[in-house]
């Protein structure tokens, strides 16, 4: 049998505030295996950035169990497994886009020609290349958050986070940043745990679907999508899209109304 | 160049006051000279003798002037009375203060941000140690380190370095926490040592907020060295000439030792903004 990549079971998380215990994860159960393209989605409150945050050992589970390529979070965080890109790109402005993609690299210790040829590299991969001597201020939003998915996937971890990417971006450059993702996800064949609160974007991208609902945090519905790997952007017209968005959409009013 | 009227105009204006109220404090003693002589002066009389005296109560703007210009380009550089030459001596010891101070003000930030207990045990000193008044303490200073056997520059670049590196500790407190918890968190995700945190990520972001409290820390260590030079019976220095002027009621040299004094700091503020602009810009961060 296979193993997953990621393993939750029972995965219990309360943060002790002044007031009161806050329940931010209840009995999350998921397996995410290898090459899976894994969207989490609900209102805010519902966990799914806290959840993204417990498998990079950002934070860490009160109960239950959960392992990062078979190993406990904070381990698979040392054994460099996953890419993290948060919602702002989160660029040092003192930084080129080159040294920006270079600091995970520096902080490894990678030797000198391999960080060229990385960058170079993952520039490429994310249609940036001849922007790598440009400062941050000098790139549009999309740019810059496209330069920090290239920065985390300077590594070779095969698990990239993203928590809502593209959630500051407008509509026509998400569209485009989207499509571009799919492509890299493709090329590239990693695991990927996307974090949105967009129906139509989690349907676009995702081989796998959670739907999770706030107080406390829990998954309430699990979609295996059915459509292909090649997904062009006019797929979000198919009928099979909108029946699996209308199944997401199903599934967080539930949440909502329980 | 826009700007240029409205800077004129406050310029117009304080000399006119200055003028004006050079008249008015000076115009006793013009009327008392008149009256021990025994004649009657016109106002055009009083206004000349009030604008030109050796000593005045206040001095007028061109006595100041000619008064720096004498002192400055037509003295030789080694006399005793080259305000050039006493302002290099000021300005050695508030640059070597202010060195001291600026270290020490990192080198505490440091700790601060890297130990709790060192905040909570050194920042209340620190605080402390500026709300002494800077004249109570600097003639101790100066007393006990010459019981040492320490004089002269020294002493003077550590009661510089004593009222500059508060702003810098302050500033740099501030601008080694200026990243945010995402930033953090993404050196977390890279499992950065300490260390590497602070090479790459907090130093770089504290560099506008030690450029803000250098221009703080360098014009402080100027008022710490002039302070310093005043009570130890110092014969160089602006504070030097600030207080033989007032020993001998030279009004007009203790003003030039003022100005002198003024315009040192805003050179020194002016090449700490102009390290900062070239500084900033090679790291991107402009404004």
């Amino acid at each position: 049998m296979k193993k997953p990549v990621i393993d939750a079971s029972g995965v219990d998380l309360t943060f002790q505030t002044k007031d009161a215990p806050v329940h931010a994860l209840k009995d999350v159960n998921l397996q995410i295996d290898k090459g899976d393209f894994v969207s989490f989605i609900g209102p805010s409150g519902c966990g799914k950035t806290t959840l993204l945050r417990c498998i990079a050992a950002l934070e860490t589970p009160t109960g239950g169990s959960l392992t990062v390529n078979g190993l406990p979070p904070d381990e698979a965080r040392k054994a460099r497994s996953y890419g993290y890109v948060f919602q702002a790109a989160g660029l040092y402005p003192w930084r080129t886009i080159e040294k920006n993609i270079k600091l995970p690299l520096e902080i490894m210790g990678y030797p000198k020609a391999e960080m060229d040829e990385r960058v170079k590299r993952v520039l490429d991969l994310v249609d940036l290349s001849g922007f790598g001597k440009k400062f941050p201020w000098q790139l549009s939003g999309g740019m810059q958050q496209r330069a920090s998915i290239a920065r985390a996937l300077a590594f070779d971890a095969d698990i990239l986070l993203m928590d809502e990417p593209f959630g500051a971006l407008d509509e026509i450059v998400r569209d485009k940043l989207n499509e571009e993702l799919l492509k890299l996800w493709d090329r590239t064949g990693k695991t990927i745990c996307f974090v949105t609160h967009s129906i139509p974007e989690a349907v676009y991208l995702s081989t796998k679907i959670v739907v999770m609902s706030p107080r406390p945090g829990r998954i309430t519905d699990v979609i295996e999508s059915p459509l292909p790997r090649e997904r062009p952007l006019e797929i979000r017209d198919t009928p099979e899209f909108i029946e699996i968005a209308h199944r997401v959409r199903e599934g967080l009013r539930e949440g909502h109304n329980a | 160049m826009r700007n240029i009227l409205p800077i004129l105009t406050v310029l117009l204006v304080i000399v006119a006051v200055w003028y004006a109220a050079a008249i008015k404090m000076n115009a006793a003693w013009t009327y008392a000279q008149a009256n021990r002589a025994g004649t009657e002066v016109t106002f055009s009389e009083v206004v000349r003798d009030t604008l030109n005296q050796e000593r005045p109560v206040l001095p007028a703007p061109h006595q100041v002037a000619a008064e720096l210009w004498a002192t400055t380009v037509e003295k030789k550089i080694t006399s005793k009375r080259s305000l050039v030459f006493h302002g290099w001596v000021t300005l050695s010891a508030t640059l070597l203060g202010f060195a001291i101070g600026t270290t020490a003000g990192i080198l505490l930030a440091i700790g601060i941000t890297h130990n709790r207990a060192m905040e909570l045990g050194v920042m209340p000193w620190a605080i402390a140690s500026q709300t002494i008044p800077i004249l109570a303490i600097a003639p101790m200073i100066i007393v006990v380190l010459n019981s040492m056997g320490i004089s002269g520059l020294i002493p003077k670049s550590i009661i510089a370095a004593y009222l500059s590196f508060f702003p810098v500790a302050v500033g740099m407190v501030k601008g080694l926490r200026a990243p945010d918890a995402m930033q953090l968190d993404l050196m977390r995700t890279y499992s950065a040592s300490d260390n590497q945190t602070f090479w790459k990520l907090r130093l770089p972001s504290s560099m506008p907020y030690l450029f803000a409290s250098l221009k703080v820390g360098v014009a402080a260590s100027l008022v710490g060295t002039i302070v310093a030079e005043l009570p130890s019976g110092a014969t160089r220095g602006l504070g030097a000439r600030l207080l033989s002027g007032s020993y001998y009621g030279q009004t007009v040299q203790i003003w030039s030792a003022l100005f002198a004094a003024a315009l040192l700091a805003a050179s020194l503020v002016i090449i700490v903004g102009v390290i900062e602009k070239v500084t900033l810009r090679r790291m991107g961060m402009a404004a």
